[in-house]
C-alpha cells in the first residue's frame, strides 16, 4: 500500500499531484457540507434554450477568461521565468479594440464578429510583442517589463472606445456569452476545451514544448544546441496575447458591454496562482499547462464554495489566502523534500523490522 | 629582510556540501615576503584567501598572525587581525573621491574633516609614490591608480598581511611595473603579500615564494629561483617530470590540401583573441594550455557561441559565415561544452529529451521528432554508450557526471557531425568512462570525422590526438605534432621555456 502512495507522490501523478488533491478536497467537502453542492439540473434559460445548471456548471464557466489567461501565462512563465502581469490591463484593449469593431458596421453577422476577434487579436499580439520584446530583447525583468502596460492598459482601452463604455447586443455575442441555442454547455467552456486542444495540437506539430522548457530550465544550453531563446522567449508573449484577445473577448460577450475599467480587474493574479497551484515552477523550466487549467477551476471553485457558505464577499478574500496559503505551502520544494525523506525513513525502518523478523 | 613567521595557516580543512575543498594545507608567510599562490582553477586558491579573509570559515586548523592565534569569523575580523585584501575586481566606489575611498567605512570619529582627510590621503599617497590626488574623482584614475588607492587604503589600515587577488589582469604592461614597484616598497617595509595570479611571467619578477595547491591539498613551497617554470607548469598540473617517460606516440597522417575540412584565419570573438586554425577530414587534434589560457575561448569561437568579432572561415574550401551555435550545427559542427552542468545538460528534462535536442533543433521547429522515432533515438544511444540510467524518462540532472556526459555526446552523435569538438569531456568522471569516451573518439576519426580534443590530462590528449595547439595567455604559442608530441615538450612551450612554432 505504501508503495502506491510514493508512487502518487513521487512518480504517478507528478506535478499534478497537487492541484488535483486540492480539487479533490474541495469536492469532498462540499459533498459533506451539502450533497446537494454538485446537482446538475436541465432548465430553460430565458431565451428559451435547452441548459444545464448548476454550482459546478457556474464554476467551470465563471473561471473560463481564467483558464484561458492561465494557459498563455504557464508559456510565458515557463520560457522567461517570470509573469505577465499586464494580462487584465491588455484584455481591457483587446475587448475595447474588439468592441469598437463590431460598432463601426451597421449590422452585426457572423463575419464582422470574426473581423472583430481577428482585430482583437492583432492588438493583443502587439502589445504582446512589446511585453516580449522588452523581456527577450532587453532582459528586463518580466514583472517590471509588464508593469509597463499593466499602468497605461487601461488607459488606452479608454481612448480606443473615445472614453464611453459602449454595449453590444446581438444574438451572437449573446450565444458567444452564454449559451449556443440547442447546445446545454456554456459556451465559454467550449472555447477552453478549443483552446486547450489548440495548445495540445501545436505541442503535438512543432517543438515548442520541448524548446520552451529547454530555454526556461537552461538558456545558456538551450542557445549552445541552436535554439533562439530570443524568439521563444517573444513567442510565448505573442501567444499570451492571443490567450489574452480570447479571455477579453468572452467576458465582453458575457456582459455585452465593455467597461475598461472593471473588465477583467485583478485576474492578472488569479492567472499567476493558477500557474503556481498547476504544480508549474514559477522560476521557468517544466510545465504543465493542464495542471494550471486545472488551478483555474480549484480557484473558482474555492470562491463559490465559500459563497456558497455565506461567507461574506469582503471576507472571501481572507479565507482564500489562507486556503493558498496552505497549497503553495504543501507544494513547496522544502516540504516536498522532508516528505520524499520521511517516506524513505519510513521505508528503511521497515526493512529493518523485516530482517529482524525474519532473525 | 626579516625571515621570521608572519602569518602561519596550519592543517587548514574546509568542506562543502560533497567536496572536501582545502584537505590539511598548510601556509607561510614571512615578514617582508612577496609569497605567489599557485595553482589550476579549482586547486583551491580562492577557498584558502577566503577563509584567510573570513568569507568562509574553516572546518579545522589554525590560523595565526605574529605567533597570536586568530579566530577569523568574518571579513571584519581579518582586517583587525591585520589582513587587508584588493579584489581583481576594484571594490571601490568611483564616483566618490579618492580620500574618502581611503577612508570609507572607517572608525575615525566624525569630527575628522573633509579637509583633514585629503591632506592625509595626500600624505600617504605621496609616501607611497602613488601619482593621485587625495581630491581627485577615483573614476577619473586609471585602473592601475586604483588598484594602488586600495593597496593605501589597506596600508593606511596597518595591515601587516596583503592579499592581492589578480590585480594585474585588467592592467597593460606599464601599470604592471607601477604596480610590481609598489609591491617591493612595501616589501621593504615588512608588509606580507599573498599574490595570486595565473601570469607565470609575473611570478617571476616579483615573488620570493611560491606555494603551489592542487585539488585542494598542498604540494608544496618553494623559493622561486629554486622552481624553474617548467617544474612549476608540472607540479600545477599534477606529473612530475621524472614521471616523464616517452609516451606512445598517435600516428600521424600526411594529408593534403583536398582533405581540410574547417580552416579559419584571425578568428576572433568576444572571449578569444585572433588565431588561425585548421582540421583535416578523419583528423584529431588538441587545443592545450593551462585553464584560463584561451583554449575552451578558442573552440568556442569556432562553434559560434560567443560573439564572433573577425576572421575569415572556410569549410570544405568555401567561404562561410558561423555566427551563432545554429550556423555551425549546419555545417556539420556539433560541440560538447567544457561546463557540462552549464552549458551542456538541460537537467530537468529526460535523457530522451536531451539526447534528440541538438537534431531537433536542426530539423526545425515545425518538423517534430515523433515520441516514438524520439524513443528509438534514446534507445539506440543508451545501448551504444552504454548509458547507465534507470530509464529513458529518467531526468538527467539525476544521473552521473559520467552517464550525464554521455549522455550530451549522443545528442551530438545522433546529428552525424562531420566535425566534433569536445572540450573537457572526460572532466570528472570515472576512469572507465574516460577510456570509453577516447576509444570513441578515435573510432569517430576512423570513420571521417573530425575531432577536437580538449582535456587538462595532457596523457590523454597525447592518446588521441595527432596534432597539439598550445595556448598561452589567450595566444596560441606552438604548434606539436609527430616528434615532438612528449609530455615534456608540451609542458615546456606551455611554460614558454622553449617556443615551438609549426614549419
Amino acid at each position: 500500500m505504501k508503495s502506491k502512495f510514493q508512487k502518487i507522490f513521487k512518480g504517478g501523478l507528478g506535478q499534478l499531484t497537487i492541484p488535483i488533491i486540492a480539487i479533490l478536497i474541495l469536492v469532498i467537502f462540499n459533498l459533506i457540507r451539502d450533497p446537494s453542492f454538485f446537482s446538475i439540473s436541465v432548465t430553460h434559460n430565458n431565451d428559451g434554450n435547452i441548459v444545464l445548471a448548476g454550482n459546478l456548471i457556474s464554476i467551470i464557466n465563471a473561471a473560463s477568461e481564467l483558464a484561458v489567461l492561465a494557459m498563455g501565462m504557464t508559456l510565458v512563465t515557463a520560457a522567461s521565468g517570470g509573469q505577465d502581469i499586464s494580462v487584465g490591463a491588455a484584455a481591457a484593449i483587446a475587448g475595447s479594440a474588439f468592441v469598437s469593431m463590431l460598432k463601426s458596421g451597421s449590422t452585426i453577422t457572423g463575419g464582422t464578429v470574426l473581423l472583430a476577434f481577428f482585430y482583437a487579436c492583432l492588438f493583443a499580439m502587439a502589445f504582446g510583442a512589446f511585453n516580449g520584446t522588452l523581456v527577450a530583447v532587453f532582459k528586463i525583468q518580466p514583472m517590471i517589463a509588464t508593469l509597463i502596460l499593466y499602468t497605461c492598459g487601461r488607459s488606452i482601452a479608454y481612448w480606443i472606445n473615445g472614453g464611453a463604455t459602449p454595449t453590444v447586443s446581438s444574438p451572437i455575442i449573446t450565444a458567444i456569452g452564454s449559451f449556443i441555442p440547442g447546445i446545454p454547455i456554456p459556451t465559454p467552456v467550449i472555447i477552453v476545451i478549443v483552446v486547450a486542444i489548440i495548445f495540445k495540437l501545436v505541442f503535438h506539430f512543432t517543438s515548442l514544448e520541448l524548446f520552451t522548457q529547454s530555454v526556461g530550465i537552461n538558456e545558456k544550453a538551450a542557445r549552445l544546441n541552436g535554439i533562439n531563446a530570443t524568439w521563444i522567449k517573444l513567442l510565448s508573449f505573442i501567444i499570451l496575447g492571443l490567450c489574452v484577445a480570447v479571455a477579453g473577448v468572452i467576458s465582453v460577450s458575457r456582459l455585452g458591454l465593455i467597461n475598461h475599467e472593471t473588465i477583467l480587474l485583478d485576474v492578472e493574479m488569479d492567472a499567476i496562482l493558477a500557474v503556481a497551484i498547476g504544480g508549474n515552477s514559477l522560476g521557468g523550466g517544466k510545465f504543465k499547462i493542464s495542471g494550471s487549467i486545472i488551478g483555474a477551476y480549484v480557484i473558482h471553485m474555492l470562491t463559490i464554495t465559500l459563497y456558497a457558505m455565506k461567507v461574506s464577499s469582503t471576507d472571501v478574500k481572507a479565507y482564500k489566502a489562507i486556503v493558498i496559503i496552505l497549497l503553495v505551502v504543501i507544494g513547496s520544494p522544502v516540504i516536498k523534500s522532508k516528505f520524499t525523506k520521511r517516506m524513505t525513513q519510513l521505508k528503511n525502518r521497515k526493512t529493518k523490522v523485516s530482517t529482524k523478523g525474519a532473525l | 629582510m626579516h625571515d621570521e613567521c608572519l602569518l602561519s595557516m596550519r592543517h587548514i580543512n574546509k568542506y562543502f556540501p560533497g567536496v572536501k575543498a582545502l584537505s590539511d594545507v598548510d601556509f607561510t608567510l614571512r615578514h617582508g615576503e612577496i609569497h605567489a599562490l599557485m595553482g589550476e582553477n579549482g586547486a583551491g586558491k580562492s577557498t584558502l584567501i577566503k577563509v584567510l579573509t573570513g568569507v568562509y570559515q574553516n572546518d579545522g586548523g589554525e590560523i595565526a598572525v605574529e605567533g597570536e592565534k586568530l579566530h577569523i569569523r568574518s571579513p571584519q575580523d581579518a582586517q583587525r587581525g591585520g589582513i587587508s585584501t584588493v579584489y581583481q575586481e576594484i571594490t571601490l566606489c568611483p564616483n566618490l573621491t579618492v580620500a574618502e575611498n581611503m577612508f570609507i567605512g572607517r572608525e575615525e570619529g566624525p569630527l575628522i574633516r573633509q579637509k583633514n582627510y585629503v591632506k592625509r590621503a595626500n600624505e600617504i599617497l605621496s609616501e607611497l609614490g602613488i601619482p593621485a590626488r587625495g581630491s581627485q574623482i577615483l573614476g577619473s584614475c586609471s585602473l592601475a591608480v586604483q588598484q594602488m588607492v586600495a593597496i593605501a587604503r589597506a596600508v593606511d589600515m596597518k595591515c601587516k598581511v596583503l592579499i592581492l587577488d589578480e590585480p594585474t589582469s585588467s592592467l597593460d604592461d606599464k601599470e604592471v611595473q607601477v604596480l610590481f614597484k609598489l609591491m617591493r616598497d612595501l616589501k621593504s617595509r615588512g608588509v606580507g603579500i599573498i599574490f595570486v595570479t595565473h601570469f607565470l611571467e609575473q611570478v617571476y619578477e616579483v615573488c620570493d615564494r611560491i606555494t603551489v595547491l592542487r585539488n585542494g591539498e598542498l604540494v608544496g613551497e618553494y623559493l622561486t629561483e629554486d622552481l624553474p617554470q617548467v617544474q612549476l607548469v608540472a607540479k600545477m598540473i599534477g606529473k612530475d617530470l621524472d614521471e616523464l617517460s616517452s609516451f606512445g606516440k598517435a600516428e600521424v597522417k600526411e594529408y593534403g590540401p583536398d582533405d581540410v575540412f574547417y580552416e579559419a584565419e584571425e578568428l576572433s570573438s568576444s572571449d578569444a583573441l585572433p588565431f588561425d586554425f585548421k582540421i583535416h577530414k578523419g583528423e584529431v587534434n588538441g587545443f592545450t594550455g593551462l585553464l584560463g589560457s584561451g583554449r575552451s575561448e578558442s573552440v568556442r569561437a569556432i562553434f559560434g557561441a560567443d560573439k564572433v568579432n573577425g576572421g575569415t572561415v572556410k569549410i570544405k574550401g568555401d567561404s562561410v559565415k558561423i555566427n551563432k551555435p545554429i550556423d555551425a550545427m549546419k555545417h556539420g559542427i556539433g560541440y560538447l561544452p567544457e561546463d557540462r552542468k552549464r552549458d551542456g545538460i538541460i537537467a530537468d528534462l529526460s535523457v530522451r529529451e536531451n539526447i534528440i535536442l541538438a537534431l531537433q533543433v536542426m530539423k526545425g521547429f515545425f518538423k517534430p521528432i515523433s515520441r516514438s522515432e524520439s524513443e528509438a533515438f534514446a534507445d539506440e544511444y543508451i545501448k551504444a554508450l552504454n548509458i547507465k540510467t534507470a530509464s529513458r524518462e529518467t531526468p538527467i540532472g539525476s544521473l552521473s557526471g559520467g552517464n550525464q556526459q554521455k549522455v550530451i555526446l549522443a545528442r551530438w552523435l545522433l546529428t552525424h557531425p562531420d566535425y566534433l569538438i569536445l572540450d573537457e569531456p572526460t572532466r570528472g568522471i570515472d576512469v572507465g568512462t574516460k577510456l570509453e569516451i577516447q576509444k570513441l573518439v578515435l573510432k569517430l576519426a576512423e570513420d571521417g570525422v573530425s575531432v577536437t580534443f580538449i582535456s587538462s590530462e595532457i596523457e590523454e590528449m597525447l592518446r588521441t590526438c595527432s596534432r597539439l595547439i598550445v595556448m598561452r595567455d589567450r595566444h596560441v604559442v606552438g604548434e606539436l605534432k609527430g616528434e615532438e608530441l612528449t609530455e615534456a615538450q608540451v609542458m615546456k612551450t606551455i611554460a614558454g621555456g622553449n617556443t615551438v612554432n609549426e614549419e
